[in-house]
Protein backbone atom coordinates (compact mmCIF):
# COMPACT_ATOMS: atom_id res chain seq x y z
CA UNK A 1 0.00 0.00 0.00
CA UNK A 2 2.68 2.47 1.19
CA UNK A 3 4.62 1.98 -2.36
CA UNK A 4 1.16 2.59 -4.40
CA UNK A 5 0.45 5.95 -2.15
CA UNK A 6 3.74 6.59 -2.70
CA UNK A 7 3.76 6.39 -6.61
CA UNK A 8 0.30 8.51 -6.28
CA UNK A 9 1.74 11.42 -4.23
CA UNK A 10 4.28 11.56 -7.34
CA UNK A 11 1.59 10.95 -9.82
CA UNK A 12 -0.37 14.92 -7.75
CA UNK A 13 2.34 16.57 -7.60
CA UNK A 14 3.58 15.92 -11.68
CA UNK A 15 -0.02 16.60 -12.41
CA UNK A 16 -0.45 19.98 -10.26
CA UNK A 17 3.20 21.27 -11.08
CA UNK A 18 1.98 21.02 -15.39
CA UNK A 19 -1.25 22.85 -14.05
CA UNK A 20 0.33 25.39 -12.37
CA UNK A 21 3.07 25.57 -15.28
CA UNK A 22 0.46 25.92 -17.98
CA UNK A 23 -1.71 28.40 -16.07
CA UNK A 24 1.20 30.40 -14.09
CA UNK A 25 -0.49 30.30 -10.98
CA UNK A 26 1.15 30.32 -7.37
CA UNK A 27 1.56 28.01 -4.34
CA UNK A 28 3.45 25.17 -6.06
CA UNK A 29 5.12 24.84 -2.39
CA UNK A 30 2.54 24.30 -0.36
CA UNK A 31 0.93 21.84 -2.81
CA UNK A 32 4.22 20.08 -2.83
CA UNK A 33 4.30 19.95 0.87
CA UNK A 34 0.99 18.40 1.56
CA UNK A 35 1.25 16.24 -1.31
CA UNK A 36 1.63 12.71 0.45
CA UNK A 37 -1.29 13.59 3.10
CA UNK A 38 -3.58 13.99 -0.30
CA UNK A 39 -2.42 11.06 -1.40
CA UNK A 40 -3.34 8.88 1.87
CA UNK A 41 -6.58 10.35 2.29
CA UNK A 42 -7.43 10.27 -1.57
CA UNK A 43 -6.12 7.20 -2.13
CA UNK A 44 -7.28 5.05 0.86
CA UNK A 45 -8.33 6.86 4.00
CA UNK A 46 -11.60 8.28 1.95
CA UNK A 47 -14.12 5.57 1.44
CA UNK A 48 -15.51 6.14 -1.93
CA UNK A 49 -18.12 4.43 -4.41
CA UNK A 50 -17.59 3.97 -8.22
CA UNK A 51 -18.55 7.59 -8.49
CA UNK A 52 -18.11 9.80 -5.71
CA UNK A 53 -16.17 10.32 -2.00
CA UNK A 54 -18.59 9.28 0.74
CA UNK A 55 -17.12 11.15 3.59
CA UNK A 56 -16.02 14.78 3.45
CA UNK A 57 -12.83 15.96 3.00
CA UNK A 58 -12.29 19.96 3.35
CA UNK A 59 -9.10 21.70 1.98
CA UNK A 60 -8.90 24.69 4.09
CA UNK A 61 -5.38 25.62 2.29
CA UNK A 62 -7.59 26.33 -0.52
CA UNK A 63 -4.85 27.63 -2.40
CA UNK A 64 -3.43 24.78 -2.81
CA UNK A 65 -6.43 23.20 -4.84
CA UNK A 66 -4.40 22.06 -7.62
CA UNK A 67 -3.21 18.98 -5.50
CA UNK A 68 -6.63 18.31 -5.24
CA UNK A 69 -7.96 18.36 -8.27
CA UNK A 70 -5.02 16.25 -9.37
CA UNK A 71 -5.60 13.68 -6.59
CA UNK A 72 -9.64 13.49 -7.91
CA UNK A 73 -7.87 13.31 -11.53
CA UNK A 74 -5.82 10.33 -10.49
CA UNK A 75 -8.54 8.50 -8.81
CA UNK A 76 -10.38 8.51 -11.92
CA UNK A 77 -13.17 10.90 -10.43
CA UNK A 78 -12.23 13.81 -13.05
CA UNK A 79 -11.10 13.59 -16.66
CA UNK A 80 -7.98 15.20 -17.69
CA UNK A 81 -9.72 17.53 -19.80
CA UNK A 82 -10.83 19.61 -16.63
CA UNK A 83 -7.69 20.20 -15.56
CA UNK A 84 -6.39 22.01 -18.66
CA UNK A 85 -8.86 24.91 -17.76
CA UNK A 86 -7.23 25.04 -14.61
CA UNK A 87 -7.20 28.97 -13.47
CA UNK A 88 -8.59 29.84 -17.05
CA UNK A 89 -11.35 32.32 -18.11
CA UNK A 90 -14.54 30.85 -16.76
CA UNK A 91 -13.27 27.58 -15.70
CA UNK A 92 -15.08 26.17 -12.57
CA UNK A 93 -11.52 25.12 -11.68
CA UNK A 94 -10.71 28.35 -9.81
CA UNK A 95 -6.84 28.90 -8.56
CA UNK A 96 -8.34 28.78 -4.96
CA UNK A 97 -10.81 25.37 -4.01
CA UNK A 98 -14.25 25.58 -5.42
CA UNK A 99 -17.32 24.04 -5.05
CA UNK A 100 -18.06 24.43 -8.53
CA UNK A 101 -16.11 21.28 -8.90
CA UNK A 102 -17.62 17.75 -8.58
CA UNK A 103 -16.28 16.07 -5.89
CA UNK A 104 -15.05 19.21 -4.15
CA UNK A 105 -17.67 19.67 -0.96
CA UNK A 106 -16.78 23.28 -0.17
CA UNK A 107 -15.19 26.56 -1.31
CA UNK A 108 -12.34 28.07 0.58
CA UNK A 109 -9.26 30.71 -0.36
CA UNK A 110 -9.90 33.32 2.94
CA UNK A 111 -7.82 30.92 5.33
CA UNK A 112 -9.66 30.00 8.87
CA UNK A 113 -13.16 28.58 7.74
CA UNK A 114 -12.38 25.12 6.80
CA UNK A 115 -12.57 24.15 10.34
CA UNK A 116 -15.38 25.78 11.42
CA UNK A 117 -17.70 23.91 8.50
CA UNK A 118 -15.55 20.32 9.14
CA UNK A 119 -17.56 20.87 12.72
CA UNK A 120 -20.62 21.69 11.52
CA UNK A 121 -20.63 18.78 8.84
CA UNK A 122 -19.43 16.44 12.16
CA UNK A 123 -22.14 17.61 14.52
CA UNK A 124 -24.83 16.62 11.83
CA UNK A 125 -22.98 12.97 11.08
CA UNK A 126 -21.38 11.50 14.31
CA UNK A 127 -24.94 9.68 14.65
CA UNK A 128 -25.00 8.39 11.22
CA UNK A 129 -24.05 4.14 11.54
CA UNK A 130 -21.85 4.64 8.44
CA UNK A 131 -19.58 7.34 6.60
CA UNK A 132 -19.83 9.65 9.34
CA UNK A 133 -15.93 11.08 9.43
CA UNK A 134 -15.06 14.70 8.85
CA UNK A 135 -11.57 15.15 7.57
CA UNK A 136 -10.35 18.77 7.32
CA UNK A 137 -6.49 19.64 6.01
CA UNK A 138 -4.73 23.43 7.35
CA UNK A 139 -1.85 25.25 7.01
CA UNK A 140 0.54 25.99 9.92
CA UNK A 141 0.24 29.79 9.20
CA UNK A 142 -3.34 29.51 8.87
CA UNK A 143 -3.20 28.72 12.36
CA UNK A 144 -2.58 32.60 12.65
CA UNK A 145 -6.42 32.98 11.83
CA UNK A 146 -8.66 33.48 15.03
CA UNK A 147 -11.84 31.24 13.65
CA UNK A 148 -9.69 28.23 14.07
CA UNK A 149 -9.72 28.26 17.49
CA UNK A 150 -12.89 29.05 18.04
CA UNK A 151 -13.95 25.69 16.50
CA UNK A 152 -10.74 23.65 18.18
CA UNK A 153 -12.36 25.09 21.51
CA UNK A 154 -15.71 24.17 20.94
CA UNK A 155 -14.89 20.75 19.18
CA UNK A 156 -12.63 19.51 22.13
CA UNK A 157 -15.74 20.47 24.39
CA UNK A 158 -18.38 18.70 22.67
CA UNK A 159 -15.95 15.45 21.80
CA UNK A 160 -16.14 15.18 18.39
CA UNK A 161 -14.67 12.47 17.63
CA UNK A 162 -15.90 11.70 14.15
CA UNK A 163 -13.99 14.86 13.04
CA UNK A 164 -9.89 14.61 11.82
CA UNK A 165 -7.92 17.66 11.20
CA UNK A 166 -4.54 17.84 9.71
CA UNK A 167 -2.02 20.13 9.73
CA UNK A 168 0.58 20.11 6.98
CA UNK A 169 2.67 21.59 8.87
CA UNK A 170 6.01 23.27 6.53
CA UNK A 171 6.96 26.00 8.63
CA UNK A 172 6.87 28.21 6.37
CA UNK A 173 3.98 31.14 5.77
CA UNK A 174 3.52 33.94 3.07
CA UNK A 175 6.35 36.30 3.89
CA UNK A 176 8.97 34.28 5.98
CA UNK A 177 8.88 31.49 8.85
CA UNK A 178 6.01 30.82 11.35
CA UNK A 179 8.52 31.37 14.27
CA UNK A 180 9.58 34.72 13.12
CA UNK A 181 6.01 35.93 11.93
CA UNK A 182 3.72 34.41 15.02
CA UNK A 183 5.33 31.40 16.78
CA UNK A 184 2.45 28.99 17.69
CA UNK A 185 4.86 26.09 18.70
CA UNK A 186 4.33 23.58 20.77
CA UNK A 187 1.52 23.06 18.81
CA UNK A 188 1.08 19.71 20.58
CA UNK A 189 0.45 20.66 24.23
CA UNK A 190 -2.19 23.42 22.77
CA UNK A 191 -4.58 20.92 21.11
CA UNK A 192 -4.45 18.69 24.03
CA UNK A 193 -5.42 21.55 26.43
CA UNK A 194 -8.34 21.79 24.06
CA UNK A 195 -9.17 18.04 24.88
CA UNK A 196 -8.07 17.30 21.13
CA UNK A 197 -6.13 13.77 20.55
CA UNK A 198 -3.04 14.79 19.07
CA UNK A 199 -0.67 12.43 17.01
CA UNK A 200 2.95 14.42 15.53
CA UNK A 201 4.65 12.86 12.57
CA UNK A 202 6.51 12.62 9.71
CA UNK A 203 3.85 14.50 6.78
CA UNK A 204 5.89 12.49 3.69
CA UNK A 205 6.34 9.46 5.41
CA UNK A 206 2.85 7.34 4.15
CA UNK A 207 3.35 4.71 6.81
CA UNK A 208 3.62 6.91 9.39
CA UNK A 209 0.57 9.52 7.80
CA UNK A 210 -1.44 5.88 7.49
CA UNK A 211 -0.73 5.06 10.81
CA UNK A 212 -1.95 8.66 12.33
CA UNK A 213 -4.92 8.42 10.23
CA UNK A 214 -6.03 5.03 12.17
CA UNK A 215 -5.23 5.59 15.52
CA UNK A 216 -8.37 5.77 17.91
CA UNK A 217 -9.33 9.54 18.86
CA UNK A 218 -10.06 8.29 22.47
CA UNK A 219 -13.67 10.35 22.08
CA UNK A 220 -11.87 13.24 21.11
CA UNK A 221 -11.48 15.11 17.84
CA UNK A 222 -8.24 14.11 16.39
CA UNK A 223 -5.21 16.49 15.12
CA UNK A 224 -2.50 14.89 12.96
CA UNK A 225 0.19 17.67 13.00
CA UNK A 226 2.08 16.36 9.67
CA UNK A 227 5.94 18.09 9.85
CA UNK A 228 6.50 18.72 6.60
CA UNK A 229 9.36 20.58 4.19
CA UNK A 230 7.53 23.06 1.49
CA UNK A 231 8.33 22.25 -2.23
CA UNK A 232 9.09 18.91 -1.73
CA UNK A 233 11.22 16.58 -2.61
CA UNK A 234 12.51 19.16 -5.49
CA UNK A 235 15.54 20.14 -4.67
CA UNK A 236 15.27 23.40 -6.01
CA UNK A 237 11.82 24.48 -4.26
CA UNK A 238 12.87 22.82 -0.94
CA UNK A 239 12.65 25.60 2.46
CA UNK A 240 11.88 28.58 -0.14
CA UNK A 241 9.10 30.93 0.60
CA UNK A 242 9.66 32.32 -3.07
CA UNK A 243 7.33 29.27 -4.48
CA UNK A 244 4.38 30.20 -2.52
CA UNK A 245 4.25 32.46 -5.09
CA UNK A 246 6.26 31.66 -8.25
CA UNK A 247 5.31 29.36 -11.32
CA UNK A 248 8.25 27.00 -12.11
CA UNK A 249 9.46 27.82 -16.15
CA UNK A 250 9.01 25.09 -18.49
CA UNK A 251 13.12 24.21 -18.01
CA UNK A 252 12.13 23.65 -14.24
CA UNK A 253 9.30 21.71 -14.84
CA UNK A 254 11.37 19.45 -16.68
CA UNK A 255 13.64 19.05 -13.54
CA UNK A 256 10.33 18.53 -11.28
CA UNK A 257 9.20 15.87 -13.06
CA UNK A 258 12.81 14.26 -13.99
CA UNK A 259 13.17 14.63 -9.91
CA UNK A 260 9.69 13.09 -9.28
CA UNK A 261 10.18 10.01 -11.56
CA UNK A 262 13.38 9.45 -9.65
CA UNK A 263 11.17 8.91 -6.41
CA UNK A 264 8.77 5.94 -8.09
CA UNK A 265 9.30 2.77 -6.81
CA UNK B 1 -41.11 39.49 17.93
CA UNK B 2 -38.25 37.31 19.65
CA UNK B 3 -41.54 35.48 21.06
CA UNK B 4 -43.11 35.14 18.25
CA UNK B 5 -39.90 33.55 16.31
CA UNK B 6 -39.18 30.89 19.23
CA UNK B 7 -43.23 30.17 18.74
CA UNK B 8 -42.85 29.50 14.71
CA UNK B 9 -39.16 27.33 15.08
CA UNK B 10 -41.26 25.07 17.52
CA UNK B 11 -44.09 24.72 15.61
CA UNK B 12 -42.30 24.24 12.70
CA UNK B 13 -39.84 21.06 13.99
CA UNK B 14 -43.16 19.96 15.73
CA UNK B 15 -43.85 19.50 11.69
CA UNK B 16 -40.98 17.96 11.12
CA UNK B 17 -39.22 20.58 9.96
CA UNK B 18 -35.71 19.26 11.41
CA UNK B 19 -34.33 22.53 11.95
CA UNK B 20 -31.49 23.41 14.37
CA UNK B 21 -31.09 26.35 16.74
CA UNK B 22 -27.34 27.56 17.36
CA UNK B 23 -27.20 30.83 19.79
CA UNK B 24 -24.07 33.31 20.55
CA UNK B 25 -24.83 32.70 24.21
CA UNK B 26 -27.38 35.06 24.24
CA UNK B 27 -31.38 34.04 24.14
CA UNK B 28 -32.19 34.27 28.00
CA UNK B 29 -35.71 34.02 28.75
CA UNK B 30 -36.58 34.41 24.51
CA UNK B 31 -34.86 30.50 23.63
CA UNK B 32 -35.96 28.73 26.64
CA UNK B 33 -39.07 26.78 24.91
CA UNK B 34 -37.26 25.79 21.98
CA UNK B 35 -34.32 24.12 23.84
CA UNK B 36 -36.89 22.29 26.19
CA UNK B 37 -38.59 21.17 23.51
CA UNK B 38 -35.79 20.15 21.49
CA UNK B 39 -32.80 19.81 23.32
CA UNK B 40 -30.82 17.94 20.50
CA UNK B 41 -31.99 20.27 17.76
CA UNK B 42 -30.11 23.30 20.14
CA UNK B 43 -26.52 23.89 20.47
CA UNK B 44 -24.95 27.09 22.61
CA UNK B 45 -21.66 27.51 20.22
CA UNK B 46 -20.22 30.13 22.93
CA UNK B 47 -18.96 33.86 22.47
CA UNK B 48 -17.87 32.92 18.77
CA UNK B 49 -19.89 33.88 15.74
CA UNK B 50 -17.13 33.45 13.11
CA UNK B 51 -17.15 29.71 14.51
CA UNK B 52 -21.49 29.78 14.51
CA UNK B 53 -21.84 30.53 10.91
CA UNK B 54 -19.24 28.32 10.34
CA UNK B 55 -20.78 25.49 12.02
CA UNK B 56 -24.13 26.39 10.40
CA UNK B 57 -22.82 26.13 6.86
CA UNK B 58 -21.44 22.77 7.28
CA UNK B 59 -24.90 21.70 9.17
CA UNK B 60 -26.67 22.86 6.30
CA UNK B 61 -24.53 21.62 3.88
CA UNK B 62 -25.24 18.29 5.56
CA UNK B 63 -29.28 18.90 4.68
CA UNK B 64 -30.61 21.06 7.84
CA UNK B 65 -32.03 24.11 8.03
CA UNK B 66 -29.86 26.33 11.05
CA UNK B 67 -30.79 29.22 12.39
CA UNK B 68 -27.94 31.26 13.91
CA UNK B 69 -29.60 33.61 17.06
CA UNK B 70 -27.71 36.40 18.52
CA UNK B 71 -27.99 40.36 19.04
CA UNK B 72 -27.22 43.32 17.31
CA UNK B 73 -24.09 43.22 14.94
CA UNK B 74 -22.30 40.60 16.45
CA UNK B 75 -24.04 37.34 14.13
CA UNK B 76 -23.46 39.81 11.05
CA UNK B 77 -20.36 42.44 10.64
CA UNK B 78 -18.42 39.95 13.13
CA UNK B 79 -18.00 37.03 11.20
CA UNK B 80 -19.01 39.25 7.69
CA UNK B 81 -16.69 36.95 5.89
CA UNK B 82 -18.55 33.64 7.15
CA UNK B 83 -21.78 34.85 5.91
CA UNK B 84 -20.35 36.26 2.14
CA UNK B 85 -17.73 33.24 1.64
CA UNK B 86 -19.89 29.99 3.89
CA UNK B 87 -23.43 30.23 3.91
CA UNK B 88 -24.05 33.01 0.51
CA UNK B 89 -21.81 31.88 -1.49
CA UNK B 90 -22.93 28.14 -1.35
CA UNK B 91 -26.54 29.31 -1.13
CA UNK B 92 -27.33 27.36 2.25
CA UNK B 93 -30.30 26.95 4.11
CA UNK B 94 -28.87 29.38 7.19
CA UNK B 95 -31.19 31.85 9.01
CA UNK B 96 -29.43 34.61 10.25
CA UNK B 97 -31.56 36.05 13.10
CA UNK B 98 -30.34 39.47 14.81
CA UNK B 99 -32.59 41.01 17.66
CA UNK B 100 -32.69 44.33 18.43
CA UNK B 101 -32.34 45.84 15.25
CA UNK B 102 -31.89 49.65 14.56
CA UNK B 103 -31.68 51.09 18.49
CA UNK B 104 -33.52 48.83 20.31
CA UNK B 105 -30.16 48.28 22.41
CA UNK B 106 -29.94 52.32 22.31
CA UNK B 107 -28.36 52.66 25.48
CA UNK B 108 -26.25 50.11 25.80
CA UNK B 109 -24.18 51.82 23.25
CA UNK B 110 -22.92 51.99 19.47
CA UNK B 111 -21.79 48.54 19.90
CA UNK B 112 -25.48 47.72 20.20
CA UNK B 113 -26.54 49.53 17.83
CA UNK B 114 -27.59 47.42 14.64
CA UNK B 115 -27.70 50.34 12.35
CA UNK B 116 -25.50 49.55 9.09
CA UNK B 117 -26.95 45.99 8.80
CA UNK B 118 -28.59 46.25 5.49
CA UNK B 119 -25.44 47.43 4.00
CA UNK B 120 -24.14 44.21 4.57
CA UNK B 121 -26.26 41.76 3.75
CA UNK B 122 -27.90 43.41 0.75
CA UNK B 123 -24.52 43.10 -0.40
CA UNK B 124 -25.06 38.90 -0.69
CA UNK B 125 -27.14 37.60 -4.11
CA UNK B 126 -28.51 34.79 -2.54
CA UNK B 127 -29.36 36.37 1.02
CA UNK B 128 -32.79 37.47 1.74
CA UNK B 129 -34.13 40.04 4.18
CA UNK B 130 -36.82 39.83 6.38
CA UNK B 131 -37.69 42.71 8.26
CA UNK B 132 -40.89 42.19 9.73
CA UNK B 133 -42.68 45.20 11.39
CA UNK B 134 -44.99 42.65 14.36
CA UNK B 135 -45.39 39.49 15.02
CA UNK B 136 -47.84 38.66 12.17
CA UNK B 137 -45.02 39.61 9.96
CA UNK B 138 -42.62 37.45 11.92
CA UNK B 139 -45.27 34.58 11.52
CA UNK B 140 -45.20 35.23 7.40
CA UNK B 141 -41.18 35.25 6.99
CA UNK B 142 -40.52 32.21 8.80
CA UNK B 143 -43.12 30.80 7.17
CA UNK B 144 -41.39 31.84 4.12
CA UNK B 145 -38.00 30.98 5.44
CA UNK B 146 -38.92 27.06 5.83
CA UNK B 147 -39.57 26.58 2.42
CA UNK B 148 -36.64 28.42 1.36
CA UNK B 149 -33.48 26.59 0.26
CA UNK B 150 -31.15 29.47 0.22
CA UNK B 151 -30.05 31.68 2.73
CA UNK B 152 -31.84 34.71 4.84
CA UNK B 153 -31.44 37.69 7.18
CA UNK B 154 -33.92 37.75 9.62
CA UNK B 155 -34.39 40.95 11.56
CA UNK B 156 -36.47 41.30 14.97
CA UNK B 157 -36.69 43.98 16.93
CA UNK B 158 -36.96 43.31 20.62
CA UNK B 159 -40.19 42.72 22.27
CA UNK B 160 -43.99 44.74 23.04
CA UNK B 161 -44.24 46.20 19.18
CA UNK B 162 -47.91 47.11 18.57
CA UNK B 163 -50.14 44.32 15.77
CA UNK B 164 -50.49 46.95 12.61
CA UNK B 165 -49.94 44.72 9.78
CA UNK B 166 -53.25 43.12 8.44
CA UNK B 167 -52.15 40.90 5.74
CA UNK B 168 -52.19 37.44 6.21
CA UNK B 169 -51.21 36.26 2.56
CA UNK B 170 -47.94 34.74 2.04
CA UNK B 171 -45.04 37.22 1.49
CA UNK B 172 -43.78 37.89 -1.80
CA UNK B 173 -40.15 39.55 -1.64
CA UNK B 174 -39.74 42.79 -2.85
CA UNK B 175 -43.54 43.23 -2.81
CA UNK B 176 -44.99 46.35 -0.89
CA UNK B 177 -48.09 45.13 1.63
CA UNK B 178 -50.50 47.89 2.39
CA UNK B 179 -51.07 48.17 5.92
CA UNK B 180 -53.27 51.62 5.98
CA UNK B 181 -55.06 53.72 3.62
CA UNK B 182 -55.71 53.11 -0.39
CA UNK B 183 -54.04 52.77 -3.50
CA UNK B 184 -56.07 56.35 -4.70
CA UNK B 185 -54.12 58.16 -2.18
CA UNK B 186 -51.21 60.29 -3.81
CA UNK B 187 -48.75 60.29 -0.77
CA UNK B 188 -47.39 56.85 0.45
CA UNK B 189 -45.22 55.59 2.80
CA UNK B 190 -43.31 52.49 2.76
CA UNK B 191 -40.95 51.16 5.46
CA UNK B 192 -39.14 48.22 6.09
CA UNK B 193 -39.24 46.33 10.00
CA UNK B 194 -40.29 47.81 13.00
CA UNK B 195 -39.50 51.58 11.30
CA UNK B 196 -43.25 50.51 9.91
CA UNK B 197 -44.83 50.91 13.59
CA UNK B 198 -43.19 54.68 13.73
CA UNK B 199 -45.12 55.64 10.11
CA UNK B 200 -48.18 54.01 11.48
CA UNK B 201 -49.76 56.83 13.73
CA UNK B 202 -49.20 59.79 11.29
CA UNK B 203 -50.15 57.48 8.10
CA UNK B 204 -53.71 57.18 10.25
CA UNK B 205 -53.86 60.58 11.05
CA UNK B 206 -53.49 61.55 7.17
CA UNK B 207 -56.38 60.23 5.61
CA UNK B 208 -54.91 60.97 2.12
CA UNK B 209 -51.86 58.90 2.55
CA UNK B 210 -51.16 55.20 2.29
CA UNK B 211 -48.91 53.01 4.31
CA UNK B 212 -46.59 49.52 2.89
CA UNK B 213 -44.64 47.36 4.57
CA UNK B 214 -41.52 45.91 2.86
CA UNK B 215 -40.83 42.46 4.81
CA UNK B 216 -38.67 41.16 2.36
CA UNK B 217 -36.48 41.87 0.01
CA UNK B 218 -33.03 41.04 -1.71
CA UNK B 219 -30.52 41.95 -4.51
CA UNK B 220 -32.86 39.84 -6.87
CA UNK B 221 -36.00 40.78 -5.72
CA UNK B 222 -36.32 44.76 -6.55
CA UNK B 223 -38.40 44.09 -9.97
CA UNK B 224 -41.69 44.92 -8.34
CA UNK B 225 -40.51 48.89 -7.34
CA UNK B 226 -41.37 50.41 -9.86
CA UNK B 227 -44.88 50.13 -10.66
CA UNK B 228 -45.31 50.65 -6.53
CA UNK B 229 -43.40 54.22 -7.02
CA UNK B 230 -45.15 54.92 -10.37
CA UNK B 231 -49.03 54.84 -8.74
CA UNK B 232 -48.20 57.68 -6.44
CA UNK B 233 -46.85 61.83 -6.65
CA UNK B 234 -44.66 60.96 -3.64
CA UNK B 235 -42.87 57.83 -1.99
CA UNK B 236 -41.02 58.50 1.86
CA UNK B 237 -39.05 55.53 2.47
CA UNK B 238 -38.87 54.93 6.36
CA UNK B 239 -36.13 52.28 7.84
CA UNK B 240 -34.20 52.40 11.47
CA UNK B 241 -31.24 52.47 9.94
CA UNK B 242 -28.57 54.44 8.66
CA UNK B 243 -29.97 56.56 5.44
CA UNK B 244 -26.71 55.43 3.13
CA UNK B 245 -26.86 52.43 1.63
CA UNK B 246 -30.09 50.91 3.22
CA UNK B 247 -33.74 49.85 2.12
CA UNK B 248 -34.05 53.31 0.64
CA UNK B 249 -30.78 53.05 -1.19
CA UNK B 250 -32.07 49.52 -2.42
CA UNK B 251 -35.12 51.44 -4.00
CA UNK B 252 -33.31 54.34 -5.26
CA UNK B 253 -30.99 51.67 -7.17
CA UNK B 254 -34.08 50.06 -8.22
CA UNK B 255 -35.33 52.80 -9.91
CA UNK B 256 -32.20 54.36 -11.59
CA UNK B 257 -32.62 55.48 -15.19
CA UNK B 258 -36.32 56.22 -14.43
CA UNK B 259 -37.82 59.80 -13.93
CA UNK B 260 -39.54 57.96 -11.14
CA UNK B 261 -36.45 59.12 -8.43
CA UNK B 262 -37.84 62.52 -7.87
CA UNK B 263 -40.59 61.00 -6.67
CA UNK B 264 -38.47 59.41 -3.55
CA UNK B 265 -37.72 60.92 -0.10
CA UNK B 266 -35.43 58.74 2.00
CA UNK B 267 -36.33 58.94 5.80
CA UNK B 268 -33.46 56.89 7.57
CA UNK B 269 -30.83 57.82 10.01
CA UNK B 270 -28.34 60.28 9.24
CA UNK B 271 -24.49 59.91 10.06
CA UNK B 272 -25.23 62.64 12.76
CA UNK B 273 -26.92 60.52 15.19
CA UNK B 274 -23.98 57.75 14.50
CA UNK B 275 -22.40 57.27 18.26
CA UNK B 276 -24.90 59.00 19.99
CA UNK B 277 -25.91 57.04 23.43
CA UNK B 278 -29.46 57.00 24.90
CA UNK B 279 -33.06 55.37 24.78
CA UNK B 280 -34.72 54.07 21.33
CA UNK B 281 -36.80 56.81 21.54
CA UNK B 282 -34.56 59.52 22.33
CA UNK B 283 -32.42 58.21 19.59
CA UNK B 284 -35.24 57.93 17.05
CA UNK B 285 -36.34 61.35 18.16
CA UNK B 286 -32.86 62.66 17.63
CA UNK B 287 -33.32 60.93 14.16
CA UNK B 288 -36.27 62.63 13.05
CA UNK B 289 -37.89 59.50 12.71
CA UNK B 290 -40.94 60.64 15.47
CA UNK B 291 -41.40 63.84 13.26
CA UNK B 292 -42.62 62.10 9.87
CA UNK B 293 -45.32 64.35 8.92
CA UNK B 294 -43.08 67.72 9.53
CA UNK B 295 -39.94 66.73 7.80
CA UNK B 296 -40.98 63.84 5.27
Amino acid sequence: MTHILKDLSAAIRQKSAEMIVSAQSSHIGGVFSCADILSCLYGHVLPRSSDRILEPFILSKGHCCAGVYAALNQIGLIPDYDLHTYAQDGSPYMAHISHKVKHVEFSTGSLGHGLPHSVGRAIVRRHRPANNNVYCLLSDGELNEGSNWESIMFAGHIRLSNLTAIIDCNRLQSLTTTKETLDLEPLVPKFESFNWKCIRCDGHNIADLLNAFEEDPEHRPKVIIADTIKGYPISFMMNSVEWHYKPPSLTQLDQIISELQATLS
Amino acid sequence: MRNEFIACLIEHNLNNADAYLLVGDLGYSVIEPFVDAFPDHYLNIGVAEQNMAGIASGMAAEGHRVYCYSIGNFNTFRCAEQLRNDIDYHNLPVCTVSVGGGFAYGNMGYSHHAIQDYILMRSLPNTIIFSPVDARETRLCMDFIREYSGPAYLRLHKANERKISLDSKPIIPGKPRLVYGNHQAKTAYISTGFAGQLAYDFVCANPNTAHFTMPAWSMNSSQYISDFVSGFDKVTVIEDHLVHGGFGSWILEALSGTNLISRIRLKGIPDSAVGVVGSESYLLNLAGLTDLGLKA
